[in-house]
């Protein structure tokens, strides 16, 4: 609470002056017809998301050259509050010139960033960073149309909480590796649950697959379990005992379900190059790919931060080799 | 242009209250409960203030009267003190409210939900209306209190009240009414039909804000929810709001004798405003004029989602509600809109013009204009109207020209 909470204005008033301005005038609002996309020698996409029953519905046109499979023209639809009108006209803004795949990559988070006026200053209230939300989603639904494959192919992660884009895996770890309790703690690592705060428990605006108080739950069971099986040091002897292909299988595993999605984040990511036996240690070799590679904190925290995890979950003996 | 069609949320106080409330700030400032002259200034005041109060609601003088902080105490205290007194006691162990009540009836409700207490939420037809009959199907003999609304601060829809107290009579059972819509809308009065218990707020109508009101018919007394000084007869603890009483009891005196403005002009002005904005394509208001108070339209424009309208409206200085979505911390839908059944994609889009007897048609003449041109403009940029096929089932009455 604290003064701020307690004397609250409307939530217009938190609106930033672009949220404002592009309520007011939209500047990519209409359609594109197929004659028009023709005209261009462009294929047209059509994409709704969401439903007038949940308050927010979106619809977004493009425009995209099949030979390049860039977006030559970026048009949205929207019935939605002031946030959703403006969240959907910055998302189509960002659609423009770019590739379908570089398109996909543009989240809420960063329609969000594109509506502030001042870098650190949010451009909307928490409540409604919901609305932003749509938009990253419409993006998905037209890229999946244009390449004919499954919305689902664009996410292969869990998001726990759509507002602040937070996964399942990084909750968990979160959660595990800085032992957390309650959901203001988790708030305060992840920003999960800071915004709509559906995901916090059931019964907010969205039901949810998984809520945040069932994760605490269920660490807290996990401690439990733990607590009960202490001593019983199976993981190392078991890492030891392994074939290199297995060595490798366990690896990937540790990183797909706690590591991967921490550099995905940041625009990154890794591979397992090899794992060798030396003396007592175990030494993975990996490269990073994608903004990790030039990255300063991937030869410091980021690489004690996969070390100290695949410690933990495989054997206190390995270390970990970028090349 | 600046226009205030929100009245159903708050009215102005009407200068003349604020003229009679004016000197007790700052010259007969004194505690009522002290015994010196400072005191005794007070007296009259409060005195003729009370007196308006009971003339209002035609309370008989044996009854009680009890002024409190605002409605929402009111209606807190009705149901928590029939928790302390029936519920956690095991005498009873049932209430029963409407699914359309005012939060501070409806989150008391599920309070009391959580600490044992068993609810019935009686539904609303698709005219916005309770059915007395409902009433009646759910009393038990384990039932505690009755506790419907007189009208609907959204709809403006009045409830069948005659008949659920005569209802509740029958059976025994306490009734309590939330009258916040009703006073200065349309006649109250104590003593026409079986109320034992009624609320009232004088921010409602041209009175000040931070003052409420609880109607006690004698021997239906409640337990206290503030406990202290005695003040109000022991029932409500706490210095006495003396400006607060003087000003409730000018504007109720106002407020009676405005009510045949309020339900011939104001209903005659609300009607024509209603004529012309069900002449916009796709629009439809939920509960009948006849069925409602004089001063309230609720009102859904296809394809504009509740905020969007009222944030061009707000550009152009015009105060309206919507209880949808987006303007609202909890993003739902209309509560009213979802209870009466409405089609799915209209539960978003009402909007509420409330007037009062400061409103002038000039204004309504002008929030015509601008909510002509706001449709445009937003279904406009509606990804759902444009193909929305026209009459689309609703589960309301559509009206095309």
């Amino acid at each position: 609470m604290g003064i701020d909470s307690l004397v609250g204005g409307t939530i217009w008033d938190e609106y930033s002056n672009k949220v404002t301005d592009l309520m007011n005038n939209p500047q990519n609002m209409g359609e594109i017809t197929e004659e028009e996309a023709k005209a261009m020698g462009a294929r047209l996409i059509v994409a709704d998301f969401g439903a007038e029953s949940c308050g927010d519905a979106v619809r977004l046109y493009w425009a995209v050259d099949p030979e390049t499979d860039r977006i030559l023209l970026s048009k949205f639809k929207s019935f939605g509050c002031g946030t959703a009108i403006a969240s959907s006209d910055t998302m189509a803004e960002l659609c423009k010139g770019k590739t379908v795949d570089e398109a996909v990559k543009i989240t809420n988070i960063d329609v969000e960033k594109a509506m502030r006026d001042e870098p650190d200053t949010p451009a909307v209230p928490p409540q409604k960073m919901h609305c932003s939300v749509m938009a990253y989603d419409v993006i998905k639904k037209a890229a999946a149309q244009y390449k004919g494959v499954d919305i689902d192919s664009f996410e292969q992660e869990v998001i726990v909480c759509e507002c602040a884009r937070v996964t399942l895996s990084t909750l968990k770890e979160v959660i595990r590796l800085n032992e957390l309790t309650t959901v203001e703690q988790i708030t305060d690592y992840t920003k999960a649950g800071a915004f709509c705060k559906s995901c916090i428990k059931p019964g907010g605006h969205e039901e949810k697959d998984v809520y945040l108080v069932d994760l605490l739950e269920e660490y807290e069971k996990e401690k439990m379990a733990a607590g009960a099986t202490l001593g019983n040091e199976g993981a190392t002897a078991d890492f030891a005992k392994m074939t290199i292909v297995q060595r490798i299988k366990a690896v990937d595993k540790v990183v797909d379900e706690n590591i991967r999605q921490m550099l995905v984040m940041d625009g990154g990511d890794m591979e397992i190059l090899d794992i060798k036996e030396n003396g007592v240690n175990f030494d993975i070799y990996i490269r990073y790919l994608g903004a990790c590679s030039g990255c300063a904190s991937s030869s410091t925290g980021t690489l004690f931060a996969i070390e100290n995890i695949l410690k933990e979950k495989l054997d206190e003996n390995i270390r970990v080799l970028p090349i | 242009m600046k226009v205030y069609l929100d009245n159903n949320a708050t009215t102005i106080v009407d200068p003349q209250v604020f003229a009679e409330m004016e000197p007790y700030f700052v010259q007969k400032y004194g505690n009522p409960n002290s015994l010196h002259i400072f005191a005794s200034d007070t007296h009259p005041g409060i005195k003729a203030g009370m007196e308006r109060i009971y003339a209002g609601i035609n309370s008989p003088r044996e009854d009680s009267v009890i002024i409190t902080s605002c409605a929402t105490e009111s209606n807190n205290w009705v149901l928590k003190s029939i928790y302390f007194d029936q519920i956690l006691t095991g005498k009873k162990n049932h209430i029963i409210v409407s699914e359309v009540e005012h939060p501070s009836v409806i989150a008391t409700a599920r309070f009391l939900e959580n600490m044992g207490c068993k609810v019935t939420y009686l539904p609303i037809n698709s005219e916005g209306l309770i059915e007395a009959q409902s009433v009646e199907e759910s009393i038990t003999d384990k039932t505690a209190l009755v506790s419907v609304m007189w009208a609907n601060n959204e709809t403006g829809a009045i409830f069948p009240v005659e008949e659920i107290g005569a209802i509740c009579k029958k059976h025994n059972v306490p009734f309590h009414t939330d009258a916040v819509q009703a006073i200065g809308k349309i006649p109250v009065d104590v003593q026409s039909f079986n109320v034992d218990y009624l609320t009232f707020s004088a921010h409602k109508f041209h009175g000040p804000k931070g003052v409420g009101a609880l109607y006690m018919k004698k021997g239906k007394e409640l337990m206290p929810l503030l406990h202290g000084g005695s003040q109000m007869g022991g029932y409500r603890s706490g210095t006495l709001n003396v400006p607060g009483i003087v000003g409730m009891g000018k504007a109720m005196e106002q407020a009676i004798d405005a009510l045949d403005y309020e339900m011939s002009e104001i209903r005659k002005m609300r009607d024509h405003f209603e004529d012309e904005l069900l002449k916009i394509e796709d629009t439809f208001v939920v509960t009948p004029r006849e069925k409602r108070t004089p001063n309230t339209i609720l009102i859904s424009f296809r394809g504009i989602e509740g905020e969007s309208m009222l944030w061009d409206l707000s550009r152009a200085g015009i105060g309206a509600s919507t209880g949808s979505a987006c303007a609202s911390e909890d993003l739902e839908a209309n509560s009213v809109m979802e209870a009466i059944g409405a089609a799915e994609d209209l539960a978003h889009t009402a909007i509420r013009f409330s007037l009062s007897r400061y409103t002038t048609q000039d204004e309504l003449d002008y929030t015509l204009k601008v909510v002509k041109a706001a449709v445009i403009r937003l279904r406009g940029i509606s990804s759902s109207y444009a193909y929305a096929p026209a009459g689309h089932e609703s589960g309301l009455d559509a009206h095309h020209h």
